[in-house]
């Protein structure tokens, strides 16, 4: 009786779990949403990768370009940028208090037709020196990259001999 | 100086702690008493040490001393006395020290509760207290000392986030970190139960209080949170399934198994290594908890330390308290027997049902919590998961949750009947199914959720009615109950009141956004609102427009007046949104200023949301919490097991 009785007991667990844990893939499926840069939103669009596809669900992050923040209403225009691409952005609603020009965002939203990302949601952290992690991230893979081309190119002119 | 003795204590405690973690251990296997008394003397004197280290760093605090890093970090000269003080644990360092004095303070009442059981258990317990405390102690010293000095010290500190400077926040990590360590004592237990290969009835009878207390301080600590988060971010929103949240959430309801499994071990004497199980589970939860907020390895509104050092230091003592125990449990748990037995059909098997519930629950927030992680992990990308996952995988799971909470007292522990069971429940099955056709017919939108919530809580709420007046003989007798009766179903209550405010609150909501000048009207849900005019003026360290609206309720009830605040703090160069909120009734009428529109200052932007029944929400969780607290006064939570109700 007692060693039945504890067979069920882990039958019944095991099937609960199993639901748990389905029901959450299933979920996780339809509800992750990826966080790109405007680079990397620019190299996916190139190719068309289904990934920023108009009216997909993504996050998108960078530092707010100086002087592009422009309200009418209650609506407001920006563009994101990490350095190596931008991307224009659009979000109705109230900013932020920590939203700024100059300073760190993380939008989440999709592309329209046009390729401007229409912003659902900004997120703004409450700290002033925080930056997310990922535009964090993405700023310094920018940067990398553009310090790479650049000692290539002044490599490339060593080679020539053309040094002044 | 003063910052120096506190440095010095915080090191001398971490000499005594690990003779904590040492000599009674040993004293107990080898039956000296002395080794074992050592234990209680050494948890007094913990609390003493970490007690100077906490006043110490509330001193510097409080007198700005910003030769000291941590001060000058995360201080200003501009705050409040009273939020400088609160200060001292807004920051990583600081926390961590109020978690440490938190852990020694449960030690020394351990060590007091403990009298009355046998020594060696007491020696044992108090034992892997030290043990827990010398590796915080050690985290503390090697990788976030508060007390490292500044040469030359500034002349101001670094430290005036103008949204930090507020009472519910200053109140909620000490309150959730009661929560955390608290959960320390059951998992103190668990293991040196397991060291003995034995645990009973009184076992569970002495941990309960412990428990409930520890359970009573985080639902405080998270209701808190939730509620800050609500008027002060200004979103309109009060749980956002940020990993932080998830973080207290997952202890939260391991803690909640927990406490429904001792009860049951305290009355039945059964579902033992289950419980065992809970202790280690809980505590090594509260602990992820900590490493989440304090690692910095999520993305979240707390995620201040990104010294990657530190998140190695709690992983390493992640894995060495919960696997140890694990380790442990697994070679022991074969040696505890002597589990009644129960039928299919039992209290038992409903709350053996409900722990699995919780269980799956915790298991998938912490999938939820996680999985970004390991995808960041494993380079595959940054992703996060948001709302939607959540109520996917946590709704369905509501309603026969519910359906056992409120059938529970209905079947009687061991062996049950079933047609007794129906017969009693077919009432307030009624009762709940002509309430929600009502409601879903009448009153409320067509929303799934919604109907699901009301269906939850208004079965939860009638059947514990119909509980009450068959237990107090039709409400007359109230005298005849234990408190932790009343403490239960004050919590269930509350409980249901959560789902419901949470529901219509968020099904039912009304959200306006636009732009708004003096003379400007709009109405909303039920309300005229109209932009009266503003004022500028100064505050304690801030400038300040109020924007005042006139606000007309439609259905001709009073006149009142909101005003929404947008603070300039000129020394930390920050604007911050004060919403305004009216309590009418249990609805909640709330308005945010955003950004003057760019082409005047006159014109604003202006987000207008009305919760319906959000109170019941906030009131509900306050239930929860109280009713934890009500349960601690019973008679028998202090008395070792004698006459079960």
């Amino acid at each position: 009786m007692k060693k039945k009785q504890r067979l069920y007991f882990i039958l019944f667990v095991l099937a609960s779990l199993g639901c748990a844990v389905g029901l959450s893939l299933y979920a996780l499926r339809d509800n992750l949403s990826f966080f790109y840069s405007p680079k990397e939103v620019a190299a996916y669009l190139a190719v068309e990768d289904p990934r920023v596809a108009a009216g997909r669900r993504f996050r998108l992050g960078g530092l707010v370009k100086t002087g592009t923040v422009e309200k009418t209403g209650e609506t407001v225009r920006f563009t994101v940028t990490d350095g190596a691409a931008e991307r224009q952005v659009q979000y109705r609603g109230i900013v932020p208090d920590l939203f700024r020009e100059g300073q760190g965002v993380v939008a989440m939203g999709r592309l329209n037709e046009a390729g401007v990302f229409v912003a659902e949601e900004l997120l703004a952290k409450h700290d002033e020196n925080y930056m997310p992690p990922e535009v964090a991230k993405a700023l310094q893979q920018a940067h990398e990259e553009g310090v790479k081309s650049m000692q290539a190119y002044e490599a490339a002119a060593d080679a020539k001999g053309d040094a002044p | 100086m003063i910052a120096e003795l506190g440095h010095f204590a915080l090191t001398l405690a971490l000499v005594l702690s690990l003779v904590q973690a040492v000599v009674p251990l040993l004293g107990a296997q080898r039956g000296r008493a002395a080794w074992m008394q050592v234990g209680r003397q050494a948890a007094w004197s913990l609390l003493g040490l970490c007690t100077i280290a906490l006043l110490a760093l509330i001193h510097a605090y409080a007198l700005s001393d910003f030769s000291v890093r941590n001060v000058a970090e995360n201080s200003h000269t501009m705050k409040p006395l009273l939020y400088k003080i609160t200060g001292t644990w807004g920051n990583h360092e600081g926390s961590m020290l109020l978690w440490i004095w938190m852990l020694g303070l449960w030690g020394v009442l351990v060590a007091q509760a403990t009298k009355l059981l046998p020594a060696a258990f007491q020696a044992r317990v108090i034992a892997v207290q030290g043990m827990i405390a010398a590796g915080f102690l050690m985290f503390l010293l090697f990788t976030s000392n508060p007390f490292l000095r500044l040469d030359p010290a500034p002349a101001e500190g670094l430290g005036l986030n103008p949204v930090l400077q507020d009472l519910a926040l200053a109140l909620h990590p000490p309150l959730l970190y009661m929560g955390y360590v608290g959960f320390s004592v059951a998992f103190c237990f668990a293991i040196a139960a397991l060291l003995e290969k034995k645990i009973d009835r009184r076992w569970a009878t002495i941990l309960r209080p412990w428990v409930l207390a520890a359970w009573a301080f985080l639902t405080g600590g998270i209701a808190l949170g939730s509620i800050w988060a609500y008027y002060e971010l200004g979103w309109g929103g009060f749980w956002f399934w940020d990993p932080v949240e998830n973080a207290a959430l997952m202890p939260w309801l391991a803690g909640t198994a927990l406490l429904h499994s001792v009860a049951v071990l305290e009355k039945r004497d059964t579902l033992k290594n289950w419980t065992i199980f809970l202790a280690i589970l809980t505590f090594s939860l509260s602990l992820l908890g900590t490493f989440l907020v304090r690692s910095g390895v999520l993305t979240s509104v707390h995620a201040f330390a990104v010294d990657p050092a530190r998140g190695v230091f709690i992983l390493v003592l992640l894995a060495l308290a919960t696997g140890g125990a694990l380790f442990l449990y697994a070679l022991r748990a074969p040696y505890i027997r002597g589990a009644k037995p129960f039928t299919p059909f039992s209290r038992e098997t409903v709350l053996l049902l409900n722990n699995i519930f919780l269980f799956s629950a915790m298991a998938t927030v912490f999938m939820g919590t996680l999985y970004p992680l390991f995808m960041s992990a494993l380079q595959l990308g940054a992703v996060s998961v948001g709302t939607p996952y959540y109520m996917a995988t946590l709704a369905p799971m509501l309603a026969p949750f519910a359906l056992l909470m409120g059938a529970a007292p209905a079947i009687v522990w061991r062996a049950g009947n079933p047609h007794v069971t129906m017969r009693r429940l077919m009432l307030p099955a009624l009762v709940t199914l002509a309430l929600c056709l009502f409601l879903v017919l009448f009153a409320v939108p067509q929303k799934p959720l919604l109907w699901l919530a009301l269906f939850a809580g208004g079965w939860i709420l009638v059947t514990l009615g119909q509980d009450l007046a068959r237990k107090t003989g039709g409400f007359k007798s109230f005298r005849y109950l234990p408190l932790s009766y009343y403490g239960m179903q004050l919590a269930h209550a509350g409980f249901a009141l959560v789902i419901v405010g949470a529901a219509t609150a968020t099904q039912m909501t009304t959200e306006k956004i636009l732009v708004m000048q003096t003379g400007d009207r709009i109405s909303v849900a039920g309300y005229d609102i109209r932009l009266d005019g503003q004022h500028t003026g100064t505050g304690w360290n801030y400038n300040v427009d109020r924007v005042a609206f006139d606000i007309m309720p439609q259905d001709g009830g009073r006149a009142f007046r909101m005003m929404p605040e947008k603070r300039w703090y000129p020394v930390a160069a920050r604007m911050t949104s004060e919403a305004a909120l009216h309590l009418a009734g249990l609805d909640i009428l709330y308005i945010v200023l955003g950004d003057n529109d760019g082409n005047s200052r006159n014109r604003w932007v202006v987000r207008i949301y009305h919760h319906p029944l959000i109170g019941f929400l906030f009131l509900g969780a306050g239930m929860i919490a109280l009713g934890g607290l009500v349960s601690l006064g019973t008679r028998r939570a202090r008395k070792p097991a004698e006459g079960v109700v």
